[in-house]
């Protein structure tokens, strides 16, 4: 718990002093009205990661989110092309319900099958874009054949800040009270701190497992609508190797990739944190080249930050050092 | 039994080895001599020291004192590659071999022929392989992955590999424990050949039978000294038994008033296809019923069944006279069965988690309504049950992870008992620590007894058997050989009904 917390203080200082930085070129960047927007921009980043924190919590790993968002997408953008009237509650219950049970297919096939989660997904991704190519002909549905109301929702103001931010906080908040407070998230906990320990208690490793591709699967839905109606089109290829972006956020999050370790407040600093780095690079006139490396290397130091605060800690056994802790 | 072959001269000596444990004298100035074309049967319970005589003699550990000779010279073997170097050689009970890689691959892992270029030279080594394979009479294929043999072949691998380095002197730690009748004959044959080529066999063993049946020479340790040694031909089976059990008895047991009371669990006709069958007995309030048998007699795997891990192909469960359907660990915890496991580290505690988490983990029906936790009640619960157990920590949001070793056993532990149950089930639960450590668990489980918990134990250290239980069951081959009570208790009885020797 202490290490997570100060996990979580080191990212956040991290963001704030990468913004100082980028606000000494161009001071704008802090203006409110632009934080809001990397924010903003930032939203379906940040949904994603909460979910795919869940998988990873859990020994597992949701490579078919992108997928299943661009898929979701699609299906929302042809149902709001074939029946206009249709109103936006409705559309995102769909969205959430369809991609729910694209991660339970997922979640099933690793809990009843066995197979192992990163072959699932690699298959899940390419048989989701797919189905994308199936249904829509390779066409695109643009701006032009959506309704108003479709493509209005996401960039609603509320207080000043859009719909789609409010749903990322609102999401946050949900799942922050899901992973903490509730038997469900505590087993996610349980079952990648120690899988074998948590069969003993009476926790169903495999039905968890499938619970947290279902989770992470219906976020991925929610965030499929969202997208595309924010940028107002939808085609095969939307979001494409955004599950990358998505594990990334996750692991500069301080989530282990063993298990077991992992916080909902990481994972969404560790979206910011690349939110904010992919929005400033280009603000401050860095080539697309030297951004992606420097991602990269944001996501290669973070490990090697996460892994040296595990190494140095030790145990506690001396009887002051107990005392003292 | 004709020895032709055999020499006085032994071609490896050790005297006066000692190894210390913190806490423990796991071998305290052992003496063991291996002559070349004999088998000698080395025989102890558990916590003898007979891993660990292995274990030195193949380099993973140093001893504190003392020598080992080979020939005359004496010798060490600071590393595994050491003692290979001087020909010595161990199979092990779960043999170290490698499932992705052939047969000639594993034969000849780290001595591979190579060509002048310095690649390995496949062509060379598969014929070698197979010559080898063929001079044990073996009819395995070279090429054939390792994954695909039965565990009898790869003991045959195992022993090919052993001869692939020409070794001298061949251990073999128990290697008819997992084998099948006609397997065993097999490797008795092949025993018999390497006996014939000079090898010194080191035969380690819990069945009097395959000692009596293949061994020259025996060696009895007893809680890590040398008692005796000697030929086969001048010993019989008692005396044997006699040896290995005859202690100096310096545990000490908490004393113990058994208040039966009331059945709380009654197994009925449990039957699995491959692990055990016919399992009937009862349990009441207060007591603490030892399960004793020899390593893979089947305990655990019926325990586990029992816990709804695995399920029985038949059997019923009564707890307090009710039929009780446990069809997963879910169901037993609801029932008031709790399994504490074996490997503590690994299927104990979750690490990562703080300590309050791990013990309210299989309680959280309690301290939860409609699926959302109550962390008053959560604290709480795990207040009560690590002040019960005297858990020191700061903190209990500590992860449990950075506690000592007997701390985190305390956090399992009290996490079983917060379920507040009616049945616990103890696998080897002393197995491993300190004699301290030992007592302290000792005397918790008689203090659980006292309370009116019924305790099954499963241990295979037959003092602790003996000295904790008021009942034991003795498990053979998946069944139940015997139910012992009483007077009948003595460590020869136990002995006796596991290893399957008919009364003297």
């Amino acid at each position: 718990m202490h290490i997570l917390k100060s996990r979580e203080m080191i990212l956040t200082g991290a963001i704030v002093v990468l913004m100082g930085l980028v606000a000494t070129r161009f001071p704008g960047f802090i203006a409110p009205h632009n934080l809001v927007a990397v924010f903003n921009d930032t939203s379906p980043l940040i949904l994603l990661a909460i979910g795919q924190m869940i998988v990873i919590l859990t020994k597992c790993i949701d490579l078919s989110v992108a997928a299943n968002l661009a898929l979701t997408g699609m299906v929302c953008a042809m149902i709001n092309v074939a029946a206009p009237g249709v109103p936006v509650p409705i559309i995102i219950a769909i969205a959430v319900g369809l991609g729910a049970i694209l991660g339970a297919f997922n979640g099933i096939l690793v809990w009843k099958l066995d197979i192992p989660p990163i072959v699932v997904t690699l298959g899940t991704m390419t048989i989701f874009r797919g189905v994308i190519f199936l249904i829509s002909d390779g066409k695109w549905v643009n701006s032009h054949e959506m309704s108003p109301a479709f493509k209005a929702f996401p960039r609603a103001d509320f207080l000043s800040l859009p719909m789609l931010s409010w749903i990322a906080i609102l999401m946050t908040v949900i799942f922050f009270v899901l992973m903490t407070r509730t038997t469900l998230g505590r087993s996610f906990y349980a079952v990648g701190g120690n899988p074998h320990a948590a069969v003993y208690t009476g926790i169903d490793v495999g039905k968890s497992q499938f619970w947290a591709f279902t989770l992470s699967g219906a976020l991925a839905g929610l965030v499929g609508y969202l997208w595309v109606s924010r940028y107002a089109v939808a085609y095969v290829d939307i979001a494409l190797g955004f599950e990358l972006d998505v594990v990334a956020a996750c692991v500069i999050g301080g989530i282990a990739i063993s298990g077991g370790i992992g916080s909902i407040g990481g994972a969404v600093l560790g979206a910011l944190f690349l939110g904010v780095i992919k929005n400033a690079l280009p603000v401050v006139n860095i080539s697309p080249f030297w951004q992606m490396a420097i991602s990269g290397s944001a996501i290669i130091i973070a490990i090697a930050v996460n892994t040296r605060a595990g190494r140095t800690k030790g145990r506690i056994i001396l009887k002051n050092a107990e005392a003292a802790q | 039994m004709q020895r032709t072959s055999s020499t006085d001269a032994p071609v490896l000596r050790l005297d006066r080895i000692t190894k210390t444990f913190p806490g423990v004298k796991a071998l305290d100035q052992v003496q063991l001599g291996l002559y070349p074309g004999q088998v000698t049967a080395l025989i102890g319970e558990n916590g003898a020291g007979k891993s660990t005589l292995v274990k030195i003699l193949t380099g993973i550990y140093q001893p504190d004192g003392g020598a080992i000779y080979v020939g005359d010279d004496p010798v060490s073997f600071p590393t595994a590659q050491d003692a290979a170097a001087h020909g010595i050689t161990a199979i092990h009970q779960e043999t170290v071999l490698f499932d992705d890689l052939t047969v000639a691959e594993n034969i000849f892992l780290g001595h591979a022929p190579k060509t002048k270029w310095g690649l390995i030279d496949t062509k060379a080594q598969t014929r070698r392989a197979k010559d080898i394979l063929q001079s044990i009479g073996a009819e395995i294929d070279p090429g054939a992955y390792l994954r695909d043999l039965g565990i009898a072949s790869k003991h045959l691998v195992a022993i090919s590999r052993a001869l692939s380095i020409d070794a001298q002197v061949v251990i073999m730690d128990e290697p008819t424990a997992a084998l099948s009748h006609k397997e065993i004959h097999e490797l008795y044959d092949l025993v018999e050949q390497l006996k014939a080529q000079g090898k010194a066999i080191l035969f380690i063993s819990h069945k009097f039978d395959e000692i009596f049946r293949i061994a020259d020479r025996y060696i009895v340790f007893r809680d890590g000294q040398f008692v005796a040694d000697g030929k086969i031909a001048d010993i019989n089976e008692s005396a044997l038994v006699k040896m290995m059990v005859g202690r100096s008895v310096d545990q000490v047991f908490p004393k113990r008033e058994s208040l039966l009371g009331t059945e709380v669990l009654q197994v009925v006709g449990y039957d699995h296809p491959t692990e055990f069958e016919g399992i009937n007995f009862r349990l009441h309030r207060g007591e603490i019923l030892g399960f004793y048998g020899l390593v893979g007699a089947g305990r655990s795997e019926f325990m586990q069944s029992l816990f709804g891990i695995t399920k029985p192909s038949k059997g019923v469960t009564k707890v307090d006279g009710k039929i009780t359907v446990i069809r997963s660990p879910a169901a037993a915890v609801e029932a008031g069965i709790v399994y504490v496991p074996e490997d503590r580290g690994l299927q104990g505690a979750i690490r990562p988690m703080p300590i309050f988490q791990n013990v309210s983990l299989a309680s959280l029906r309690r301290t939860s309504k409609n699926g959302f936790i109550r962390l008053a009640e959560e604290f709480a619960l795990a207040r009560e049950y690590t002040q019960r157990l005297d858990l020191r920590a700061a903190s209990l949001d500590t992860p449990v992870g950075n506690l000592s070793g007997g701390n985190q056993q305390k956090v399992v532990i009290a996490k079983w008992l917060a379920t507040q149950p009616k049945v616990i089930i103890l696998d080897e639960p002393t197995k491993g620590i300190d004699i301290g450590s030992k007592a302290a668990v000792h005397e918790f489980m008689a203090e659980l007894a006292a309370q009116g918990l019924a305790v099954i134990m499963v241990s295979s250290e037959i003092p602790e058997v003996l000295g904790m239980s008021d009942r034991v069951i003795v498990m053979r081959e998946g069944r139940i050989a015997a139910e012992v009570s009483g007077d009948d208790m003595t460590p020869e009885t136990l002995v006796r009904h596991a290893a399957g020797i008919a009364e003297a």
